[in-house]
């Protein structure tokens, strides 16, 4: 049975890699399914000594000039209220689904414990063309339209597996979309080469600082003009895969005024990282960025520093948090089921009680708000309509109810939810991040 | 395409709506709230608008009885394959939400818009339809030992001839009073349990159907809500609704086939008295000096703003939840699981807002002078109505557990 399943993962992987992945074909397949298992590197959490991320880094460098920025085209709606995905989106979403509960989920407890990514996990991800699907088709991207559903539906889809695996898998992917949406011919001949590639780059973007009542649009790290680029200081806080980091997104605000998108490459000097381990979402391998008098190139600045960029990488990154939470959600849904069906107390299974069968409910209804809300706002980023509201208002019921359906799958299992033999421990933890992390993903 | 937006085709229904809310409604709510049992003669005369309306199309199901069967009454065609379809089902959940904003104790009380007309509309027959078609038919379910347990009622129908003769008590009937058929549930035999309950149509001036009083209530009040006695009550037999025979599997589920209809329309109706209050309340904040940022952090806006955002965001998922099961109805899914995830989702959070709304408005919101306390008081019925919110956890725990209502009970 599981040799079968296995197969049929394959086998969905594979129809999501042909469509996704223009020039690589079948030898991913092969890849996939027989790839000897690459060596494994195992970070101590609780390693805290400084180091230079710059060690790791690759030159980026373009290949090609380009004379203007692509773009995806967006998609055209009838207009009618629909809560059918396309078919690209149902088949692309189906075999996310596959890998995230047959690869990611089996490994989930190690990664969490370990704070580290699988590696052959991230290559296996990044053969999915997790970076592709918000990239340009001329610049080797793989979807021919821009969606943010189809970014959400993929991101519910990896965090059904795991939330914290989900989130390192999707770390880069965030860094070639922003540069997709909004960086320029330059930005984009540099970089965005390597997101489409073979060997896809440890990539972050980090918005988040360590300190209470953190507000994106009010930041504490600074970029400042200088003659020949801008001089970067502060601190971002859990950051994915800091510690192996190549290229990073940073949010600083720009001369001490609005907050503005840099890209910084790792080898630039002046950058310490540290492991910063939390409550969940470990398996991301979450690191601590500090930037001291950090030199950037004039070209660094996207967007030109606009406003209205900013707001919307942080909406779109909210939306994406969302998406995580519904995909964990369910997750907790799909598991207390059968538990619930199956322990006994006092003689027949607790799901003949009210008081359980109604607190599973209760899970089953907001996660659906919480799912329709989430798709609303990613379908209206879609349609160029304002979303600023829908993502706030999806942000809050991830905030409050995915919290709680974090809290009522421990519940539900009692003392077995409070070990770790159980997976709702984890993604209790988890769940608590969705509501306030910041940045990070980019739907 | 997955879009979550009310396409641009309801803009002039929902218009109508509007206007129908703010011009009849809000200016006879107050009036009415405490004028209770006072027939509100002002809906007559919109009543025959919207039957003017109804025949254009234009504002199909401002009341109950726009429930349809499933999406097949929609607008005749079939679904294609690949095409969503945005029918009857989502235009009536959006009309009565925009009349709920008016007033929903009005609506209730809408002529020819009873939760009879639904049931008539989801089991009548050809004949039954053309014989009751048009007219006002109140719904009779409740009894005094008999609530949410509705297999359980002890009103019995035997039949005598070519007539059933009713005996029993009915409670909370809405607009018993007012309409002129009354849509009875009893037992053709109370030892075979719910595949033995029926429903009857009743004329309203049927000697043996007894007003015994009209109830005072919490809100709601424009709408009247009728007790009667039902004493050798005859009807003709063609007055049962479906089918006659007594079929273990199947009857009870005919009668409750009528909920999967009417949940989403309660649920609607949630959502129109939320939006009023959330309105409301948005403006009275904003005269105060209160602003509310979509972008900052609800944590470092005002507490006020931050409190309206928690609103919001819980009446954005009820709101989605209610449109979700109107538009599987006219895609012709079952919505079972659905309608009561809205319902329950709705109901709690139309009274939640309301009342939240209240204590954030100060006196200016538990005071008579605006209606914000009306809305809180009329709010809760939505949550009890046509399944109060534990009867839609049951229904929807039941699915999701795969467990009959003899296990989860």
């Amino acid at each position: 049975m599981p040799s079968q399943q296995q197969n049929l993962t394959d086998r969905s992987m594979a129809i999501g890699l042909r469509a996704l992945n223009r020039f690589a074909g079948s030898p991913v397949v092969d890849r996939l399914g027989l790839r000897e298992q690459a060596e494994r590197f195992l970070y101590s959490a609780s390693k805290t000594t400084m180091r230079t991320a710059a060690s790791a880094g690759r030159t980026f460098a373009a290949a090609q000039k380009l004379t203007s920025p692509a773009r995806q085209p967006t998609g055209h709606s009838s207009g009618l209220f629909d809560l059918t995905p396309t078919d690209e989106q149902k088949m692309l979403s189906d075999s996310v689904r596959d890998f995230a509960l047959q690869r990611l989920r089996p490994a989930a407890l190690e990664a969490d414990g370990t704070c580290t990514p699988p590696p052959e996990l991230l290559t296996q991800s990044d053969d999915l063309g997790l970076t592709m699907i918000g990239v340009p088709e001329e610049l080797g991207g793989a979807v021919t339209e821009r969606s943010a559903v189809t970014a959400v539906l993929m991101s519910e889809a990896l965090a059904q597996g795991d939330m914290g695996l989900a989130v390192a898998c999707l770390a880069p992917a965030a860094v070639s979309t922003a540069l997709s949406l909004w960086g320029n011919e330059d930005q984009q001949a540099t970089y965005l080469p390597e997101f489409v590639g073979e060997s896809i780059p440890a990539a972050s973007l980090a918005v988040l600082e360590p300190r209470v009542l953190f507000n994106p649009f009010k930041l504490e790290t600074r970029a400042r003009r200088t003659s020949g680029g801008y001089v970067l200081n502060g601190v971002k806080s859990l950051v994915p895969r800091a510690a192996d980091g190549e290229l990073f997104i940073v949010a600083a605000a720009l001369d001490g005024r609005d907050p503005a998108l840099f890209i910084v490459e790792a080898t630039a000097g002046g950058i310490a990282v540290e492991p910063e381990p939390a409550m969940g979402i470990r398996a991301a391998a979450t690191g601590r960025l500090t930037f001291e008098d950090v030199e950037l190139p004039a070209g660094a600045l996207i967007a030109d520093g606009s406003a209205e960029v900013y707001a919307e990488c942080i909406q779109l990154g909210r939306i994406g948090w969302s998406a995580l939470a519904v995909g964990t959600g369910q997750a907790v849904l799909d598991y207390v089921i059968p538990y619930v069906k199956d322990r006994t107390a006092f003689g027949e299974p607790i799901a003949n009680r009210q008081a359980i069968a109604f607190a599973v409910s209760d899970i089953a209804i907001e996660l659906d708000g919480l799912r329709l809300a989430t798709y609303r706002a990613a379908s209206r980023a879609d349609q160029g309509k304002s979303f600023a509201r829908e993502a706030a208002l999806a942000r809050r019921l991830t905030t409050q109810h995915g919290m709680s359906i974090g809290s009522e799958g421990v519940q539900l299992l009692g003392g077995h939810g409070y070990v770790k033999e159980h997976p709702v421990e984890r993604w209790y933890r988890d769940l608590r991040a969705a509501g306030l992390m910041e940045g990070v993903l980019l739907v | 395409m997955i879009n979550l937006e009310v396409p641009k085709k309801y803009g002039f229904l929902v218009g109508q709506a509007h206007q129908v809310a703010a011009e009849v409604m809000r200016p006879n709510s107050r009036k009415y709230d405490r004028a209770e049992h006072t027939y509100p003669k002002e809906l007559d005369m919109l009543a025959a608008v919207i039957d003017g309306m109804n025949e254009s199309g234009a504002l199909s199901g401002a009341g109950a009885a726009g429930a349809t069967r499933g999406g097949s009454s929609g607008n005749g065609s079939s679904p294609k394959s690949e095409s969503t379809r945005n029918g009857s089902n989502l235009a009536n959940v959006l009309s009565v939400a925009e009349v709920s904003w008016g007033d929903v104790g009005l609506l209730l009380t809408m002529p020819g818009q009873g939760l009879g007309n639904s049931a008539i509309a989801a089991v009548a027959n050809e004949e039954q339809l053309e014989r009751f078609g048009g007219k006002w038919a109140a719904m009779a379910i409740t009894e005094p030992e008999a609530g949410s347990d509705s297999a359980s009622i002890r009103t019995t129908a035997t039949l005598d001839g070519d007539e059933y003769v009713l005996n029993g008590e009915k409670i909370f009937v809405t607009s018993g009073d007012r309409a002129e058929l009354i849509v009875v549930w009893a037992s053709l035999d109370r030892n075979q349990g719910r595949a033995a309950i029926k429903s009857f149509v009743v004329e309203r001036n049927n000697p043996g159907l007894k007003l015994d009083r009209l109830e005072h209530k919490l809100g709601i009040r424009a709408s009247d809500t009728a007790n009667f006695v039902l004493s050798d009550c005859r009807v003709p037999k063609e007055n049962l609704l479906g089918n006659p025979e007594i079929e273990a599997k199947q009857g009870f589920a005919g009668v409750m086939q009528t909920f999967d209809n009417t949940r989403p329309l309660v649920a609607a109706m949630a959502l129109g008295v939320a939006r009023a209050c959330l309105e409301e309340t948005r403006e009275r904040l904003t005269e105060a000096g209160i602003r509310i940022d979509y972008d900052d952090p609800p944590q470092s806006q005002s507490a006020a703003a931050a409190e309206f955002i928690a609103m919001e965001a819980d009446y954005e998922a009820a709101r989605l939840l209610t449109l979700q099961a109107a538009w599987m109805a006219d895609n012709s899914k079952p919505n079972s699981l659905q309608a009561s995830m809205a319902k329950a989702k709705a109901g709690r959070t139309g009274t939640d807002i309301a009342l939240r709304c209240v204590a954030l408005c100060g006196s200016i919101g538990y005071g008579e002078g605006e209606l914000l306390e009306k809305w809180a008081r009329d709010a809760k019925i939505l949550d009890i109505f046509e399944g109060t919110q534990q009867i839609q956890l049951l229904v929807v725990a039941r699915q999701l557990l795969g467990k009959s209502s003899s296990e989860l009970k």
